[in-house]
């Protein structure tokens, strides 16, 4: 089960078929996206944090909180990474507060409902990447 | 710091343009500034003021068979972006420019040679801090005729390629050295997009595209360096007629500049089928 505001995410994407207007709405997400708060972590960020295949240099961070509830965070460091951005604001946005059990829930599936026609070749490796490491450390931090 | 691109010595360095150079004519009608990108986000996030796109899949490619598109549709895109066959277009993009280079290329095949590069890509004017917009420009239509494309001076097809195999000539295989050995049938970190053999054409050079740029910042190499590279190391003749290959023909066409432009290739073309047809090709020999 997706969480319901990431399920209202991909509904939009689904009702918008133009590409212009599909590109509008992933700037606008990527507008929104928010780099790892010093508190969290300061560059140069470890290697073991990057996620591999990701060309825009991404790296991601699960912080679990003392309710249970954990908190995602990515730096996003290719100026030119845009959907990496819109990506990262997706997850952050939606997934923040939930328990690493529902976290970890996402499936790289959707990439595809995200971006669409928006993808270009290199990027969805990258892309379902990002969503491939989130899952691994809510898997890390159920286990803990 | 690169050298600027007046003192690199490039056989046909009119063609190649500067980030300063372009800042220079941002409102200059006679030219117009053209972006085309891998990533179809990066337009539309932020571009050069009054650059317009040209995107490969949508306006280049035909929307059916395998090819280009037709003068008719040429026309249409360029009356579209408001060009005039005076009008001089300077391409740049992502990735060092390789649709830039692709973008060019297909120009080419329409005869629009008041054309030029411009030198580092979307990378290096948005390293120099210069504007960027995300206001669409609008420019009024122009009316564009063109004779029909002509592929036969810049583009090689598989026949061509077979004979150009049996006599000898250059070829050069622009992917990375593990799609060449054959390890591997895609770029890293893409998808294998359907090749069913690996390897590369009998005879061709691995000369990987990147070797031709500096990574910093996505300039070209002095010719000093490329001759280095293209001609000395690996003995590549400039007065004989050469072919060069990838994938699906963009990044040789970045090699297809260097070589023709840069270094002065007298016959040089590029093999769009490239490795995604070759691959596939039943009976076509393969080296590995």
């Amino acid at each position: 089960m997706l969480p319901a505001t990431l399920r209202e995410i991909l509904d939009t994407f689904a009702l918008v078929s133009d590409p212009a207007d599909r590109a509008a709405l992933l700037i606008d997400f990527a507008d929104q996206f928010r780099q790892v708060p010093p508190h969290v972590a300061v560059p140069p960020f470890p290697k073991q944090r990057r996620v591999p295949a990701c060309e825009s240099e991404a790296y991601v961070w699960l912080v679990p909180q003392a309710d249970g509830t954990a908190n995602l965070h990515f730096a996003v460091e290719n100026p030119s990474g845009v959907s990496a951005k819109a990506l990262a604001s997706i997850l952050t946005s939606t997934l923040s507060g939930l328990t690493p059990e529902e976290i970890e829930q996402v499936s790289p599936d959707i990439v595809e409902q995200i971006f669409r026609q928006n993808i270009s070749m290199g990027k969805g490796m990258g892309l379902m990447a990002m969503v491939q490491a989130v899952r691994a450390l809510a898997r890390a931090a159920r286990q803990r | 710091m690169t050298a600027p691109v007046e003192s690199r010595g490039y056989v046909h360095g009119e063609v190649l343009v500067s980030t300063d150079w372009v800042a220079d004519r941002l409102s200059d009608a006679s030219v117009r500034v053209i972006e085309s990108n891998e990533d179809l986000l990066l337009y539309p996030s932020g571009h050069i003021p009054g650059a317009v796109q040209v995107d490969w899949t949508l306006d280049l490619n035909d929307q059916v068979r395998r090819d280009y598109l037709s003068r008719e549709a040429f026309e249409a895109l360029a009356s579209r972006i408001g060009i005039t066959p005076e009008t001089t277009v300077v391409f740049y993009g992502d990735k060092n420019n390789w649709w830039a280079c692709y973008a060019f290329w297909v120009f080419q095949l329409f005869g629009h040679t008041a054309a030029r590069v411009m030198d580092g890509g979307r990378l290096k004017w948005e390293q120099e801090g210069r504007p960027m917009t995300r206001e669409v420009p609008g420019y009024s239509a122009t009316t564009y005729k063109t004779r029909e494309r002509q592929d036969g001076p810049h583009r090689a097809f598989r026949n061509e390629v077979l004979a150009h195999i049996r006599a000898k000539g250059q070829l050069v295989d622009v992917r990375s050295p593990e799609e060449y050995s054959g390890a591997r049938m895609h770029m890293p970190d893409y998808p294998n997009e359907g090749a069913l053999r690996g390897g590369h054409i009998p005879g061709a050079k691995s000369i990987p595209w990147a070797r031709a740029i500096n990574p910093g910042d996505g300039t070209f190499k002095t010719a000093g360096e490329l001759r280095d590279i293209y001609l000395q190391e690996q003995a590549l003749k400039p007065a004989e007629p050469t072919i060069a290959y990838c994938r699906i023909g963009e990044r040789s066409s970045h090699t297809w500049f260097v070589l023709k432009y840069l270094l002065g290739f007298t016959n040089v073309r590029n093999y769009d089928g490239s490795w995604t047809e070759w691959g596939n090709l039943v009976g076509a020999p393969i080296e590995k």
